[in-house]
């Protein structure tokens, strides 16, 4: 039986994201886990997370998780969301300035106040809701249509430095990439877990995802 | 390409069931909330609301139990409202598999709750729920208060200064009802909803009132609002969700189809 470990760093609801992977594959082991030993163990590990940057990334060096993080990177699957997405990279503007994983090269920046929609119409932020996103060609976007709606809620996103690590991209209202792809690490910005039949798709093709 | 504009059916829901009142009173039974919550998956609602009416809390435990139901099947945005009064509430209903709680009188009683909150759970989660009541008199200029306990009891408060403020404190999102019109099926309070969604960054959903499908689709436009909430004209199955959408997308309004 194939297993998947879901990082239970101490920060948010990890409820959602395991029922969602048990039901987008009910014959795959799921697991919340917060020791090294189990992580390590799994076949493939999802990152998690919502809340604040700052209080992740303490909670990561804190425990540890944040090597053990690093070295699933380098060695199996491994699929990011949200704040899991944004930890990833060099560094976030959030809470100041917080140093991340730095699996991805590049920061992570706030959406500028005040943008308006093509309407004029002032764009709220968080970016919360359902938008389109457009893929670029990946194992991961089998079996879903280009430009499905998937579930966002977020108020910084991910400017990496490499633009072919780009995995998809969604307008609010400018271009930003919204999933990152390198090797075996695959991030995105909205919620898979909540993303209905395409999320749950998604999350399917991640446990049958052959590096 | 753009961001939809949302539809949030509202379950009201009283010792395990949904129910749904007129003006918080003349309550009709309009069945079981996991099943309901399936229906609207089903016919792509965009989030789902849960609002625990029940007065006594040792019936608390009921809506937990629907929650983590629904959650377990249901792969969209739910949000619970209703008796939120402290951090192991939150806690309790996001373990349970709530995405977001909607916090109303306590944060009325003490706004620190409100700061508190989104610190230990992150602003994403946290809906400040507001009722709001005109009490301007015909020729004056427009002036709702905050009200609570179902819109029993008035606070004295503004409703635009208490949004702004539970935004600086850290809600990810205000939901919005208008006390006047809930449950009358006379349309969103229009001109509140635009005054509010105007003061505040945060994503605005208008509630209260909702009789047609026009109304909705003027909550939007008119209202300025980003999600609808309605109660009533789903549970009865006069209209379902995706011809609520259909509706929108007639108007012009970007949804999720």
């Amino acid at each position: 039986m194939s297993s998947v470990a879901v990082i239970d760093y101490g920060m948010g609801n990890l409820h959602s994201i395991a029922k969602a992977l048990q039901h987008a594959d009910p014959s795959v082991d799921v697991q919340i886990s917060s020791t090294a030993a189990a992580i390590l163990q799994a076949d493939r590990v999802v990152f998690p997370g919502v809340g604040a940057m700052r209080d992740c990334m303490l909670a990561l060096n804190g425990s540890g998780l944040a090597e053990v993080i690093r070295q699933v990177a380098n060695t199996k699957p491994l699929l990011g969301i949200c704040l899991g997405m944004q930890a990833l990279l060099t560094d976030s503007a959030e809470n100041g300035h917080t140093d991340g994983l730095g699996v991805f090269s590049g920061h992570v920046v706030r959406f500028a106040e005040g943008l308006t929609d093509t309407d004029g119409v002032r764009l709220k932020i968080p970016h919360m809701g359902w938008n389109q996103v457009r893929q670029q060609p990946h194992a991961l976007w089998q079996g879903i249509a280009q430009d499905s709606r998937f579930y966002f809620v977020h108020s910084y996103y991910a400017q990496p430095d490499d633009g072919a690590i780009v995995a998809a991209t969604c307008d609010y209202p400018n271009a930003f990439a919204c999933a990152l792809a390198q090797d075996n690490v695959f991030a995105v910005q909205f919620h898979p877990e909540k993303s209905q039949t395409v999320g749950l798709q998604l999350l399917k093709n991640f446990l049958h995802w052959d590096v | 390409m753009s961001l939809a504009k949302r539809i949030i059916p509202c379950l009201d829901v009283d010792n395990g069931r949904v129910v749904k009142g007129v003006k918080f009173v003349d309550i009709r039974d309009a069945g079981d909330p996991v099943e309901i919550a399936r229906r609207y998956d089903r016919e792509g609602a965009d989030e789902i609301t849960f609002l625990d009416i029940t007065a006594t809390h040792d019936n608390r435990d009921t809506i937990v139990h629907v929650v983590e139901q629904v959650a377990s099947e249901v792969f969209i945005p739910l949000t619970v409202g209703g008796g939120i009064r402290t951090l192991d509430d939150i806690r309790r209903m996001l373990n349970a598999g709530a995405d977001k709680v909607g916090i109303n009188s306590a944060a009325v009683f003490r706004p620190e709750f409100v700061q508190e909150a989104a610190e230990r759970f992150g602003s994403q989660c946290i809906v400040v729920a507001i009722d709001a009541k005109k009490v301007s008199l015909p020729g004056e200029v427009s002036r709702w208060e905050i009200f609570t306990h179902g819109g029993r009891k008035g606070t004295g408060i503004d409703a635009i200064g208490w949004a702004e403020k539970m935004v600086a404190y850290g809600a990810g999102e205000i939901l919005l009802t208008s006390m006047d019109r809930d449950g009358t099926r006379e349309g969103f309070d229009l001109a509140l909803t635009r005054a509010i969604s105007d003061a505040v960054a945060v994503p605005v959903i208008a509630s209260g009132g909702v009789g047609c499908l026009d109304h909705l689709a003027d909550g939007v436009l008119d209202g300025k609002a980003d999600a609808v909430l309605a109660a009533s004209i789903f549970h009865f199955a006069e209209y379902t969700i995706q011809q609520a959408k259909e509706h929108l997308r007639m108007r012009g309004i970007e949804v999720r189809l």
